[in-house]
């Protein structure tokens, strides 16, 4: 599904990513751990194509399409979707409105119908009980006076609504207690089917108690340094990234 | 100061119009034109050079040579017969002026016992007393050289008088419509009189049906009672050859309420003059704009909030959205007389520009005399916000409807403004419209029914 090779990308000049390399195949859960600054969000940003980040070198193949030649509103129309680390508040856009721009947008570039308004209403009904959303959270502005919990169920619930073939949750879990925590894990397993994939940005181990990957891979200075199953996760948890840096140096 | 030549043009064609004009005026009318005379051979049309103007010369557009509004003999019901005024839409009283002059229109004689709202010509001479008390008492001469031009031309407007008490629940409509083959000068008068304990909700929308070059000096003055309520609204769709100088001027009594609200959606150049004094305890008003230009169209808001006693209140919002090589301005002053303590007054004004060629000067000029006040005043001017454009794109919504969701939403505010319901729907798919770039497309204003002009002949 998707195939990143020798990725490199800088910002303001500054390179953060240095040859990255990752295969993640449908049906699949990778984790992406790693100290902070080591690039995480970098790479989640860079594949959603943020202008702010430069690609100088390497290719990613998402399903067959070279990733980095579309736009941001193509590549979340081919099936990709980021849950953004910090979403953004953006008042006098209803959350209904912007969600049915959207998947009406994605619907339209898959030569699909757009959904009549009781059927978007319906589906909106169905995917907010799947996240466990309040119901007046999609009557307000998108993320406006949200609070941290109810901005990241915010983004599982737009994932529900998308359904997406590949989705990297950056940093979904930090700020959550541990109920919400629950909840946003709930609908990723919901979500979960043998032709989708998930990559999980996270600092902790305790989201993927919940989540469990197929594989963890650990990122520093802008390279995937080391890849192993879901046992590695606790392994960092315990014993923290140092002998990771240590190896490495 | 030394006249112009256009301003002299404009003297003689008055001295001789003067029997033609004041043919079917009110005494009161007719006599305020000395004082406007003499007033006008002081001021002339303002130059750039006059602070108050200084962002819009509109001296090359007031001149004689334009057939005047005051000779016109109505014409009317030809012109309204392309209207397919599908004013039922909004619930609302209707009234109609074509170029400047009053127009019977729908369902004003279901307005409740006592109300009037009708032409400016007819009922000045059937209140004198009214006329007396208020005309020119807001608007003054001496002032402004086109309040002074339009007291002297002035013939015919709309007048609404809400007796004590009375309770005007639907909207007065007043659909002001330009139209005709030639190039036309039109000064129109408008007087609003809502007394103690009354209310009233009007909407004016300002429309051009034929691609002449309209050139417009309208005067509203409006008075609000002791614990009256009067909803202002005032729509501007109008082509790209037109000039308009609109005067607002309100004058608040105590616990009085007013919503005044102003979008300019399409226009040549518009400059409105929004004044209102707070002149009794405990009043308060709520004065907003959204104006939404591209080309080279220009508009340019000048307000002036007036506190001249105790515990009162103002908020001030306007917002503007500019495109291409649009221009705008804003001048919000605030006055805060000594002894107005416990004032709060706020201020903003919000830009939003698309282009490096969109301009925009804004100034906010507080004058605060008294020490136990809330002024706050806040002036932005920027582009879409970037972050947001994104998150918007990586959910799959093309740039294109990512802009016009955001440009919305930033104008959203001002729509939230409007108090009277179907109203404020009835402006919200307008704006939309408007960002879609189908304003000058779509077939009539939404509000009023009122048909297009089309794409204007560009400047």
């Amino acid at each position: 599904m998707l195939k990143i090779r020798n990725l490199h990308a800088k910002i303001e000049g500054k390179e953060i990513l240095r040859g990255i390399d990752l295969d993640v195949k449908a049906g699949e859960i990778h984790a992406i751990m790693g100290p902070n600054g080591s690039g995480k969000s970098t790479l989640a940003s860079v594949l959603a194509g943020n202008e702010a980040f430069e690609v100088v070198e390497g290719s990613v193949e998402f399903n067959g399409k070279d990733l980095l030649d579309l736009s941001p509103e193509d590549r979340a129309r081919e099936g990709f979707f980021l849950s953004f680390q910090y979403p953004v508040e953006i008042p006098g856009v209803s959350m209904t409105n912007f969600m049915r721009t959207a998947l009406n947008e994605q619907k339209k570039y898959r030569g699909e119908a757009a959904l009549s308004a009781s059927d978007f209403l319906k589906l909106m009904r169905d995917r907010k009980q799947l996240v466990d959303i309040d119901s007046d959270l999609t009557n307000r502005s998108v993320n406006e006076g949200f609070s941290g919990g109810e901005k990241k169920k915010n983004e599982i619930f737009q994932m529900a609504m998308l359904d997406p073939k590949l989705a990297i949750l950056d940093e979904t879990d930090s700020g959550l207690d541990i109920d919400a925590l629950r909840i946003v894990a709930n609908g990723v397993n919901k979500l979960r089917r043998p032709d989708n994939a998930t990559i999980l940005i996270t600092h902790y181990q305790r989201l993927l108690d919940h989540i469990v990957p197929d594989f963890v891979h650990v990122l520093y200075k802008g390279k995937i340094v080391k890849s192993a199953g879901k046992e590695l996760a606790y392994e960092l948890e315990k014993n923290g990234y140092d002998w990771i840096k240590q190896e490495m140096e | 100061m030394q006249l112009s030549e256009h301003d002299i043009s404009l003297q003689r064609l008055f001295a001789e119009n003067r029997e033609l004009i004041e043919k079917d005026a009110a005494p009161g009318v007719n006599a305020a034109r000395e004082g406007a005379m003499e007033a006008f051979s002081k001021l002339g049309i303002p130059s750039s050079k006059v602070e108050a103007y200084k962002y819009t010369n509109l001296q090359a557009w007031f001149k004689a040579g334009y057939t005047q509004a005051y000779g016109l003999n109505g014409a009317t019901s030809e012109a309204l017969k392309q209207f397919e005024c599908n004013v039922h839409e909004l619930d609302s009283y209707t009234l109609f002026t074509v170029n400047g002059k009053f127009v019977a229109g729908s369902n004003v004689e279901a307005l409740p016992d006592g109300v009037e709202a009708g032409s400016f010509a007819e009922l000045s001479k059937k209140y004198p007393e009214l006329l007396k008390r208020y005309y020119g008492s807001l608007a003054k001469v001496e002032e402004d050289g086109f309040v002074a031009l339009n007291t002297l031309f002035a013939t015919d407007g709309i007048f609404i008088y809400v007796p004590k008490g009375k309770v005007v629940e639907k909207p007065i409509q007043v659909v002001n419509v330009l139209t005709g083959e030639q190039d036309l000068m039109v000064n129109q008068r408008n007087l609003i009189v809502v007394e103690e304990q009354a209310q009233a909700r009007v909407l004016f929308c300002d429309h051009t049906m034929s691609m002449s070059r309209f050139v417009v000096n309208t005067v509203t003055e409006g008075h609000v009672a002791e614990s009256a309520m009067l909803d202002f609204y005032n729509l501007q769709n109008q082509h790209n050859g037109t000039v308009q100088v609109g005067a607002y001027h309100f004058d608040q009594a105590a616990r009085s309420l007013l919503n005044a609200n102003y979008f300019t959606l399409h226009t040549g150049v518009a400059r409105n003059n929004i004044f209102s004094r707070l002149g009794g305890p405990h009043a308060e008003n709520h004065i907003s704009g959204l104006y939404v230009i591209d080309k080279n169209q220009h508009v340019d808001n000048f307000s002036f909030i007036n506190h001249a006693v105790p515990d009162c209140e103002s908020n001030e919002l306007f917002k503007g959205v500019m495109d291409d090589a649009s221009t705008g301005a804003f001048t919000g002053r605030i006055l805060v007389a000594p002894d107005a303590q416990r004032t709060n007054a706020y201020q903003s004004n919000n830009n939003l520009l698309l282009t490096e060629n969109a301009k925009m000067n804004t100034r906010p000029q507080l004058e605060i005399y008294a020490d136990d006040v809330k002024c706050s005043h806040g002036a932005t001017v920027g582009q879409l916000d970037e972050n947001a454009m994104f998150y918007l794109r990586a959910r799959g919504i093309s740039k294109e409807e990512a802009n016009i969701l955001l440009m919305y939403a930033f104008a959203y505010e001002v729509i939230e403004k409007i108090q009277v319901p179907a109203l404020k729907e009835q402006i919200r798919e307008l704006v939309e419209k408007r960002f879609r770039g189908e304003l000058d497309k779509c077939d009539s204003c939404v509000v009023c029914g009122q048909l297009g002009t089309g794409r204007a002949k560009s400047e």
